[in-house]
């Protein structure tokens, strides 16, 4: 079969174009001014954007984080059920990742508004208003809201894999049911925990949606940054350099998440 | 801990779907606000084909996913076939490119392939290069990783003799692949195919960046929408797509339960055959 190598020909073409020669377009563009003349200004300038760009890690952090805490019961007690309900469930999870995650965002605005859906419901009860949207937890809120799938379903796929005699020989060798979780079932499931932090966080950092209809003018994120220099102030070469800024990051946290599991051990979808 | 497991997955399904009642409720509203429901009408749902801006802009986003998807399947399919004939190194190298668009950043794909139609499009001295064709290759471009993640693991669980005893049998090696192998990789082929499709179709960001005025898709419009106050039919296109979705899950559901009813009777049967050769 190996003459077939061929076959690949026409896709590594059409990556090397589409995938490899944008990448140096982008780093062209983020060390050039625009007369095109060599620069490092843009580079330079990535300095004043510092609090935004630690503030869209650290709630892409929290978000990551609040996602596995919620995931991984859900994770867990789907990969406990028979296989139709199991296939049920997946289901049930996968759904929305399908629909319009713009209109889905702009549900919880109509759910978090000082006018909205909760608050209507907290004063028929007689609570004052609570202020819910516009600010940081509501960005979170909306990233956990958005990313949960990515993190249920590669963990779920992992603990279906664990070998449930596994878990019999740690009961038989004494272990209590919170000493089989700890020495046995979370160890095995860390490469399910590791791509679905990667999966959250990798989107969770790079959004500029969910900030601009929840979030603060205050609490804008590099996205938001990147999308308004090819949106509005039309400075490509700043953009660009923002976005090679971007792409370290993330490549440094996948990198650092990374060391925790086996380069083949990665799970997807 | 069972029954606080299942209160809890419970819990999160709402979360999950709370937002898609909201606007599913909102589909039936004589009001414009999502927040405040005022009365019950199908009205929406005969303005939404009544008056027809739309349902062209699904329409662009059909053609786009459809288009795309065909398109990523062939390419990446062979691609696939080649990977697997590619010695150990290159198989690594060309899996490392493919998981590019993978673990980048969508804004940074978006920004990327902008950024090299805005330098073709001064070579060229074209000033509005931004149109079908770049959405159409930007959608290929991120359709492709998906298809070879589904279809190269199929390769390699092929038994390899299958294809070598088509070829003995005096199969011309394009014979062999549609006699034989295809039949082997469908599942995955299909797979691949769908999930690009989806994800073609409801992709906002890279659009965002890529698209051109004279072709616009219904996610890239409801973004340019939501600027100003949004118009109800919009959540009866959402109910509707919603309840579409939905049906096709289910059957596709069903399908492969039907499916692996069957092989699980086979291996049994099987099973039972041999055992009894045993006594």
């Amino acid at each position: 079969m190996r003459r077939s190598t061929w076959l690949s020909g026409p896709y590594i073409l059409w990556m090397a174009i589409f995938t490899i020669i944008p990448l140096g377009v982008v780093v062209w563009f983020a060390f050039t001014d625009g007369a095109g003349h060599f620069t490092l200004d843009n580079v330079l300038r990535l300095g004043d954007y510092l609090p935004i760009f630690l503030r869209s890690v650290w709630m892409a952090l929290a978000a990551a984080l609040i996602c596995l805490v919620i995931g991984y019961p859900a994770a867990y007690y789907i990969a406990g059920r028979s296989p139709m309900a199991q296939r049920f469930l997946y289901m049930l999870i996968m759904l929305p990742m399908c629909m319009s995650f713009l209109l889905r965002t702009l549900a919880w605005v109509a759910l978090l508004e000082d006018t909205g859906i909760i608050n209507g419901f907290l004063e028929a009860l007689g609570f004052t208003p609570l202020h819910l949207i516009r600010n940081d937890g509501a960005v979170i809120l909306g990233m956990v809201y958005n990313y949960l799938p990515y993190m249920i379903l590669p963990l779920y796929t992992v603990l279906l894999k664990i070998d449930p005699r596994l878990i019999e020989a740690a009961q038989d060798l004494g272990c209590t049911g919170a000493q089989v979780f700890q020495k046995v079932t979370l160890p095995l499931s860390v490469p399910g925990i590791v791509s679905g932090f990667t999966m959250v966080f990798v989107p969770a950092i790079s959004t500029f949606y969910i900030s601009q209809k929840l979030g603060s003018t205050s609490s804008i994120l590099i996205g938001d940054v990147i999308e308004s220099q090819f949106k509005g102030a039309y400075n490509f070469n700043l953009g660009a350099a923002m976005s090679l800024g971007l792409m370290v990051i993330v490549f440094v946290c996948t990198a650092v998440m990374h060391r925790f599991t086996g380069d083949e051990e990665v799970v997807t979808l | 801990m069972k029954w606080f497991n299942k209160g809890f997955t419970g819990l999160v399904l709402l979360f999950l779907y709370i937002p898609m009642i909201v606007l599913a409720v909102a589909s039936f509203n004589t009001g414009t606000s999502v927040s405040s429901f005022q009365g019950f009408t199908l009205e929406q749902y005969g303005e939404l084909f009544r008056d027809g801006t739309l349902l062209p802009l699904l329409a662009n986003s059909l053609i786009v996913a459809v288009l795309s998807s065909l398109c990523a399947t062939v390419l990446g399919t062979a691609a696939a076939m080649g990977i697997h004939a590619m010695g150990q190194r290159s198989r690594r190298l060309v899996m490392t490119m493919t998981n590019i668009p993978m673990t980048n950043p969508e804004i940074v794909t978006g920004v990327s392939l902008a950024l090299l139609f805005a330098f073709i499009g001064t070579l060229m001295k074209v000033n509005d290069i931004l149109g079908f064709t770049t959405l159409l290759i930007a959608h290929i471009t991120f359709n492709l990783p998906y298809v070879i993640l589904s279809v190269t693991p199929k390769l390699s669980q092929m038994d390899p003799n299958l294809r070598e005893a088509a070829l003995d049998l005096g199969c011309t090696p394009f014979q062999a692949f549609y006699k034989v192998v295809i039949h082997e990789i469908l599942p995955g082929i299909i797979s691949g195919a769908l999930m690009a499709f989806t994800m073609s179709l409801d992709d906002f960001v890279i659009s965002y960046f890529v698209y051109g005025p004279r072709f616009v898709t219904l996610p890239v419009e409801i973004y340019n929408y939501t600027k100003k106050p949004l118009h109800p039919k919009i959540y009866a296109l959402f109910t509707l797509l919603f309840l579409v979705i939905l049906l096709v899950m289910v059957a596709m559901n069903l399908l492969q339960a039907r499916d692996e009813k069957h092989k699980a009777a086979a291996k049994r049967a099987l099973r039972g055959g041999r055992r009894s050769v045993q006594v």
